[in-house]
């Protein structure tokens, strides 16, 4: 029980946790000061949810573990975060699209978790459901904005949900440590969010006039620790003070 | 307006400016003090934008997660600080996108401590520690500078500075506490910062040619070699609470003044620096141009979708 909920914590916070990283990818240089404070600003919401989940999943294992073991000490293969968040910022319209697609299913998510039996769970959703739902006013918007201004930022954001879609769907698969702790009333059944989710994503595609892709070919492997070929550099340049430094106070 | 009347109108000016009042965006100014105000509130708006890169730099490689919020933080501030700025800027007459064409041309200047690279973690400590150090001391008594939107955003500027400063102290301190290596880094750090650091307070007195106005409209209280004598006489002290050199054979204690006595700074290196030629000019700006350009669709659709909605809204009414 305690090494399944250790590591479902582990599948909520990674995703906080890569996405947070991919967002201080671009401070300094986004579009306008508002935008680029905005986004550092959602960086730090995920990366201080990050911290909750870690402090609390340090506590379920056996010895010293603590919070930067978590995220500096496992290998690519050991990362639990859906193939989504980890994808590049490739161009601001993709930073906006990968946002409103997580964030339309964290703001589920979260509220979910508001009912799960874990105390503490349910503690770090009371605090973390309020920095998501800024999130998702913010990407949703954006999203509107971008989709239904000229055409080349239609085309754009076209171009942005039509590469993502394919990883929206693992968001709703359930992990073995999911099934076991969905069992014990701690975890959320997330498959069971999948219509909501797309009905909301779709309404707010439709208002910023794109069209909503007919793929339905996804691609998963993230929760299995099956990455795509960008994880590896992006815990490269995340994890290389620790490697090279190991077991300092910083 | 006749001569007399400017005349006169100069006259009331300096005496409220004497007698410590504000000058709000409203009142009737000098041609010359907007002027100035622009250049400096521009300039100071300018740094905290390009401040955001070299610290932004460290952000994806912070050493641990708390280190890693906490940079965030602080970048996230100095990125609300140039708002403040710009803002107060705007009050004097001139538009944002304007002060960004200043700066991306090169016409507007910032800080040059910014054109120096940040090569290991240790040098979000000694940012922290000596530049946002040096710049608390510039840009305290800035906050009874004789302008009001400048003076009431440098109170909040201030606040947060000095958060900032204390932070980078501690992060300085954690690594003299740690291991060899970390020490190493955290020397190799001063060493590169030291000598920039001093040169942030300005030109020498002698070579300083805005010193003397800013002195009578309260934009500075102290010249420059003042305030590097008490960013010094300051500091010296916490590089030996770290156990680590300040990188300076000349600097020595001098009972008689009370004061520490310093070598002689590189002015060719500043001036080099301020002329665009420092170790990493061009890829600041590069940064902030390319954000720019590349941002532009970004602009320009919201620009469009807000007309789109503004017209849907009058359409309605009709």
């Amino acid at each position: 029980m305690k090494n399944d909920l250790y590591n479902y914590i582990l599948g909520i916070a990674d995703n906080s946790l890569i996405l947070g990283q991919r967002l201080g990818e671009l401070c300094g240089h986004g579009p306008n000061l508002e935008t680029d404070i905005a986004l550092t600003n959602i960086s730090l919401d995920l990366l201080g949810q990050t911290r909750s989940y870690f402090q609390y999943a340090a506590t379920l294992v056996e010895g010293e573990k603590t919070e930067d073991d978590i995220a500096f000490m496992r290998t690519e293969r050991d990362y639990k975060n859906v193939l989504l968040v980890e994808q590049p910022n490739t161009h601001f319209g993709f930073v906006i699209m990968r946002q409103f697609l997580f964030d339309v299913y964290h703001l589920q998510f979260m509220k979910k978790l508001q009912q799960s039996k874990d105390e503490t769970l349910v503690a770090i959703a009371n605090k973390g459901i309020k920095e998501v739902s800024y999130h998702e006013r913010f990407s949703s918007d954006w999203v509107i904005r971008l989709g239904d201004g000229t055409d080349e930022s239609r085309e754009k954001m076209q171009e942005a949900v039509n590469g993502l879609w394919r990883y929206t769907n693992e968001l709703f698969q359930l992990t073995e440590a999911d099934k076991a702790m969905v069992s014990e009333g701690i975890a959320v059944d997330v498959s069971t969010l999948k219509d909501e989710y797309y009905a909301k994503v779709s309404e707010v595609l439709k208002e910023a006039t794109l069209t909503i892709p007919d793929d339905n070919y996804f691609q998963k492997g993230g929760k299995e620790g099956i990455h795509t070929e960008h994880m590896g550099y992006l815990l490269a340049d995340m994890q290389y003070m620790q490697r090279s430094y190991p077991n300092m106070k910083w | 307006m006749s001569e007399q009347e400017v005349k006169n109108l100069e006259e009331i000016f300096e005496a409220r400016i004497a007698r410590d009042e504000k000058i709000e965006p409203k009142d009737w100014m000098p041609e010359k003090y907007r002027k100035t105000h622009i250049r400096q509130i521009s300039q100071h708006a300018h740094s905290e934008i390009i401040g955001m890169l070299p610290e932004g730099n460290w952000i994806t490689r912070a050493p641990s997660l708390r280190r890693k919020v906490a940079l965030l933080a602080k970048v996230q501030d100095e990125a609300g600080h140039g708002l403040y700025l710009y803002s107060a800027c705007e009050t004097l007459g001139i538009s944002r996108d304007e002060l960004y064409e200043q700066l991306h041309s090169g016409k507007a200047k910032y800080s040059s401590i910014f054109n120096y690279p940040t090569v290991t973690w240790a040098d979000m400590g000694a940012i922290g520690w000596l530049v946002d150090g040096a710049a608390i001391i510039n840009q305290v008594p800035l906050c009874n500078t004789s302008y009001g939107p400048y003076a009431r955003a440098m109170v909040r500027v201030c606040k947060e500075e000095s958060f900032h400063q204390r932070q980078g102290f501690e992060i300085m301190l954690t690594l003299c506490n740690g291991s060899p290596e970390q020490k190493a880094m955290a020397q190799d750090a001063l060493n590169r910062w030291w000598w920039p650091s001093l040169m942030m307070l300005g030109p020498t007195d002698a070579e300083s040619v805005h010193t003397e106005q800013s002195m009578k409209w309260k934009l500075k209280r102290k010249t420059n070699d003042e305030l590097r004598q008490q960013f010094i006489d300051q500091t010296v002290p916490q590089a030996e609470l770290l156990g680590i050199t300040v990188p300076d054979p000349d600097l020595k204690w001098n009972e008689e003044t009370g004061h520490y006595d310093f070598g002689e700074i590189d002015w060719d290196e500043f001036w080099q620096v301020v002329k665009g030629h420092g170790p990493c000019n061009k890829e600041r700006m590069s940064a902030r141009v390319n954000a720019w350009n590349n941002g532009e669709w970004v602009r320009d659709a919201a620009i469009a979708h807000a007309e789109k909605k503004q017209n849907k809204k009058l359409k309605n009414v009709s």
